[in-house]
């Protein structure tokens, strides 16, 4: 067999082995249900009100979907912690099973994660009057640019995961970046009104080209009212750099995350 | 394909001054060990000896830092995954998945040493019942005992009938009836011809179920041979008495020695005396006798087989350095 055939045929059977463990862990599955509709119609609710009614929740909603699915990474990392934790990822190294279909497993199964917190929190979108105003075919393309996001995230996951010394650790390092990193973008407001020198991170950062890359193909707002569009290249071509960044992240990442996973040794 | 090339050799595990550092700690300073086919080798030393280090490294967790490692024929550094093929690990922390049923732990195992569904499904159901986990199958490990996870850690060992098994510390931290279950299972899987190395920090058990045991020191073996030969360097059952007053100790020295078979351990704090002994009862019986012939008020008296303390002290001089009450705790 050769090498990707295992790592293809070792990675479903541990893919598997994800999926079936999520299923019976009742906090993860309130996590991937509950804290997407709370987002949604939080945001929807209490935000939009008063900062730009009907226009602003039909922008909120996609920058929603980016920080959510930016956010499972932390499903990952927390996943990643633990198997190393309680000797799992030990007893998968003594196995003579190709060395990425752990770490490849675990990012495959939190990809199914991405699809259901994504159903969810559309469904929830249409109760709160969001609305896919462009053709089928674009808003599969905006899902699909949101999936591929969420995949090249878990690979930072499985990286913080597995450098963090225990899951207590993992749980608050898996989690304060991501603030920064969701809010430091367009997902809830606009670029435009940030300091000037944080205005190129804002314009620059992946979340910001995936959720107004989801915009355009779903046909929503990508400005708020009062606003200039963006003149940025990133904002200019969202579709194309949502794509590259999330390319780029899994190329700079894949590497790191499986030569961590073939050094770590459980502490 | 992943079916393992069956190399036969009479030499399963064959260890030649294996180093291994962590920063300036030395875990393994040059560690000689070989394990004949179809034998069982005891590792016997206290916490931090370097026992899980070794197993670290014949199981391609770690590397070595010096020296030369080969599980039947391959080389731990240059051929891991035919290492890989030919062990089965069962680890000092039970690593099932909780989440999983015992069903598909097993399962699980077998398809990652590239069995295929219907044989890792026959060979789940076949270690359940032999592992007496039949009636658990279906229910997620983290609903188990302690005895029944180590059970299963256990049989996950043995999913692709390896030629060698691994199994580090496999009743640390089991209650005595869980011990007892773990050792049938091991005696019987040792009965089956499997080659097996064992860590552990119990003398009675590398003696239950070991043809060879070796006593691992600050990374070192210090010592080597089967059970009986290890008992001949360190004498049998120990009896121990402690007395009320301390002018008595002298007297309780002396009396140890007649009735023992060798120097008696003195220490003066504890008002304790201890020697080795060849027929336990009938040395208790004389030396209780002449201690109230002579009015010598005993507080406590025990005759005990001699711990991995005991192994220490007559080996090293000094007792075990990790753990300075677990010689009390235990007889």
């Amino acid at each position: 067999m050769s090498a990707l055939a295992q790592a293809l045929r070792d990675g479903a059977v541990v893919t598997w082995r994800n999926l079936v463990g999520l299923r019976r862990v009742p906090d993860a599955l309130l996590a991937l249900t509950v804290q997407p509709i709370m987002f949604v119609v939080l945001f929807a609710l209490v935000f939009a009100g008063s900062l730009g009614g009907e226009a602003y929740r039909e922008f909120l909603i996609a920058g929603i979907f980016a920080q959510t699915v930016a956010f499972n990474v932390f499903f990952t990392t927390i996943g990643m912690a633990n198997d190393l934790q309680k000797g799992i990822i030990d007893r998968f190294r003594s196995l003579p099973m190709s060395r990425v279909a752990v770490v490849l497993g675990r990012t495959t199964a939190d990809l199914g994660v991405g699809v259901v917190t994504l159903v969810v929190m559309s469904l929830t979108g249409l109760v709160v009057g969001w609305r896919i105003r462009g053709s089928v075919l674009d808003a599969a393309a905006a899902f699909a640019i949101l999936l591929l996001f969420s995949f090249a995230m878990s690979w930072i996951g499985v990286l913080v995961g597995l450098t963090a010394r225990n899951v207590e650790v993992a749980q608050s390092a898996g989690l304060i970046w991501l603030f920064p990193f969701t809010f430091v973008s367009s997902a809830f407001v606009s670029v435009q009104g940030f300091p000037g020198w944080l205005q190129p991170v804002g314009e620059w950062n992946p979340v910001s080209a995936v959720a107004r890359a989801s915009r355009q193909l779903f046909g929503n707002p990508t400005q708020l009212p009062g606003f200039a569009e963006s003149q940025a290249w990133p904002a200019q071509n969202a579709v194309l750099y949502a794509v590259l960044a999330s390319l780029a992240i899994i190329a700079i990442f894949l590497p790191l995350a499986v030569a961590r996973y073939r050094r770590v040794a459980r502490r | 394909m992943r079916a393992s090339t069956v190399v036969r050799v009479d030499v399963a595990v064959r260890v030649e001054g294996l180093v291994k550092r962590f920063g300036s700690t030395v875990a393994l300073d040059g560690v000689d060990l070989t394990i004949p086919t179809g034998t069982v080798l005891g590792l016997l030393g206290p916490n931090g000896a370097g026992k899980t280090t070794m197993v670290r490294v014949l199981t391609t967790l770690l590397r070595p830092d010096a020296g030369r490692a080969e599980v039947v024929g391959h080389d731990v550094v240059a051929q891991p995954q035919a290492v890989r093929r030919a062990i089965g690990l069962s680890g000092q922390y039970a690593a099932v998945d909780e989440n999983l049923t015992g069903f598909e732990n097993l399962y699980l195992v077998g398809r990652l040493y590239g069995m295929g569904r219907a044989p890792s499904r026959a060979r789940a159901r076949e270690l359940l019942g032999r592992f007496r986990l039949e009636d658990a199958a279906e229910r997620p490990a983290k609903t188990y005992s302690g005895g029944m996870r180590r059970r299963l850690d256990l049989a996950g060992a043995l999913v692709a009938r390896p030629q060698v098994v691994v199994l580090d510390e496999p009743t640390t931290g089991l209650d005595p009836r869980g011990r007892l279950e773990t050792w049938a299972m091991i005696s019987e899987l040792v009965a089956d011809g499997a080659t097996v190395l064992l860590t552990t920090q119990y003398l009675e058990e590398a003696d239950q179920l070991a043809d060879t045991i070796a006593v691992i020191d600050r990374g070192r073996v210090i010592a080597q041979g089967t059970a009986d030969e290890l008992k001949a360097q360190i004498g049998g059952e120990r009896l121990q008495v402690v007395v009320a007053r301390p002018d008595q100790l002298g007297f309780a020295g002396t009396v140890l020695t007649e009735v023992g078979v060798g120097e008696p351990i003195v220490d003066h704090h504890l008002r304790k005396v201890a020697v080795p002994v060849s027929s336990g009862t009938k040395a208790l019986v004389e030396a209780l006798r002449r201690f109230d012939v002579e009015g010598v008020e005993v507080l406590d008296v025990a005759l005990h087989r001699p711990t991995l303390d005991d192994v220490f002290l007559t080996l090293t001089g000094r007792p075990v350095e990790d753990e300075p009450a677990s010689g009390k705790a235990s007889a």
